[in-house]
């Protein structure tokens, strides 16, 4: 697993049934992106969060595929259905096999 | 030693005439809200010992509005990710006291005003004392840990945490009394052309602010928004880490980070914007 | 022609603009490849795709873009003059409110970032906007 790696998301805590919300996520990752050369003078190799998933009550809202373009702690803003109460569910995946998860619960005001 | 010299004439004519070629853009008219809350001052009237300079603003007005939102809102800063790294740091007990930062000081939020106030004259050590400097003070002679690199990683994120609580509050560093020669000297190092280019803070920070180095927005060269995330490195950046690149620039040897030099010029600079608001962790390019 | 230091500079230079001249349509057409190979080279459609972009770049490491294509199941980013072309892709599933999304992007220079919509009936839409990425005056 890669140092440091620390999702963070913002989700509103309550929305209306039905309701579009933002939700937003980052998480603290180098995105090393096999382009760059060390002191050494041979080339970093890649080391990225390449799949960004996020799930409410187990159904997809959103599957995002990051190539290297994707900047050091990636960050996406996207909206989401909330049709009942429940939990979100977050997760990347790493190059290495590591998987960052985090859950969000919802109310519904 | 006749060619060098030649050169840097040249050069100094080139980057005069640059500046004076390109469009004059001067801060722009935004104001800066933190999370919708903290209401952040950006521009205020110098204080009385500026000279030159009758309004002073924070680098944030000398940015584009791509880089500026990124600091309107805690979640859209990643310099946060490093202050929350820090909050966990700060109830970590470490060394042979068993004690954390909070131990001694509970809850961050008790820390705010600090930042405002540093640089700031310790009277128990005798000198002028940074943030940095008081951190490992603690560190080493109330945890029994080891102290932090001035300009590492850990240090920059406990700063930033400082900094973050007193977001919103007035810088006031105090110039007088016990503290003034130090100012003194750093307002004489803020003058005093240094490198190659020989160039001083004020040659760009005073003279030319609002005007186009290259592609980039010269500021003031206000300290209020340190430590700052910088786009370039993708990490939170100290003023002593700052200072060191600004001087490197000018193609001259540098003083060390934690130095009296620096130490001096941080306080100097810091007391040049008095009255903008602490604004640290901020986004910069 | 004697090599002198000068010289040697001039050679250099000149060396230096052929490869960058070069070295932009084989990207450009990378970026061609990359979105044939998406499309099926299947024509694409303007206006119900938005693309925003900053058109001044302070920093290439941290470019904000958004994209919004109502309707869209699918929305592939691409950098045309990055040496990887592909920058990331959204697919929007039944929870999703709407087909759109914000993240921030790494580009290597001035050029044109390029977002394709697969829509739900199978066209294509296509949106450019040109971003100039500025080098800063202190490396400071």
């Amino acid at each position: 697993m890669a140092s440091g790696v620390k999702p963070r998301v913002k989700v509103p805590k309550t929305a209306a049934a039905g309701e579009a919300i933002t939700i937003k996520t980052l998480i603290s990752h180098k995105m090393e992106s096999g382009q760059r050369k060390g002191d050494d003078g041979n080339i970093i190799p890649r080391s990225i969060i390449n799949r960004f998933v996020a799930e409410f009550n187990g159904q997809n809202i959103i599957d995002v595929t990051l190539e290297p373009a994707i900047s050091t702690n990636p960050y996406f803003q996207f909206e989401a259905l909330v049709p009942e109460a429940g939990e979100f569910h977050f997760i990347w995946y790493d190059d290495d096999g590591s998987v960052y998860e985090t859950k969000k619960s919802i109310n519904i005001a | 030693m006749k060619r060098p010299q030649i050169l840097t004439r040249a050069m100094a004519v080139t980057v005069a005439t640059l500046c004076a070629a390109s469009a004059s853009a001067d801060p722009d008219e935004d104001s800066l809200t933190i999370n919708g809350e903290i209401e952040i001052m950006t521009e205020a009237a110098a204080p009385a010992h500026l000279d030159d300079v009758d309004t002073i603003y924070s680098g944030w007005r000398f940015r584009s509005d791509e880089t500026q939102s990124m600091q309107m809102d805690d979640f859209d800063n990643p310099a946060m990710i490093f202050v929350e790294a820090a909050a966990e740091a700060w109830d970590q007990v470490e060394g042979t006291e068993g004690k954390s930062c909070g131990t001694c000081h509970d809850d961050v939020d008790n820390m705010r005003g600090v930042r405002a106030v540093y640089p700031k004259w310790s009277e128990t050590a005798g000198e002028v004392r940074t943030l940095e400097h008081q951190i490992n003070d603690c560190r080493e002679n109330q945890m029994g840990a080891d102290s932090w690199n001035y300009t590492g990683g850990d240090m920059a994120a406990m700063v930033g945490l400082i900094s973050s609580v007193s977001r919103g509050l007035p810088v006031n560093v105090a110039i007088d009394g016990p503290a003034q020669s130090t100012w003194e000297m750093g307002k004489e190092l803020y003058y005093t052309r240094t490198g190659q280019l020989e160039l001083s803070c004020a040659n760009c920070h005073e003279d030319s602010y609002g005007l186009m180095i290259r592609a980039d927005h010269l500021s003031q060269g206000q300290i209020n928004g340190f430590p700052t995330y910088r786009l370039k490195n993708t990490k939170l950046n100290s003023v002593h880490g700052r200072f060191k690149g600004c001087v490197r620039d000018t193609r001259a040897e540098t003083y060390k980070p934690g130095s009296t030099e620096f130490i001096a010029l941080e306080l100097y600079v810091a007391s040049r914007g008095n009255g903008l608001s602490v604004e640290g962790p901020s986004v910069r390019n | 022609m004697t090599l002198t230091r000068r010289n040697l500079l001039i050679l250099g230079a000149g060396t230096y603009a052929f490869t960058t001249l070069a070295g932009v349509p084989a990207f450009a057409n990378l970026t061609d490849d990359a979105i044939a190979s998406l499309t099926g080279g299947a024509e694409m459609g303007e206006g119900a795709i938005t693309l925003t972009a900053p058109e001044i770049a302070e920093n290439g490491n941290t470019v904000p873009v958004s994209v919004d294509a109502p309707g869209a199941v699918e929305i592939t980013l691409y950098a045309d003059g990055n040496p990887v072309p592909s920058v990331a892709t959204f697919r929007f599933g039944p929870l999703s409110a709407s087909s759109s999304a914000s993240t921030r992007i790494r580009l290597a220079g001035t050029q044109n970032v390029v977002a394709i919509a697969k829509m739900e009936d199978g066209s294509f839409q296509i949106a450019k906007a040109n971003v100039k990425v500025t080098i800063g005056g202190c490396g400071g």
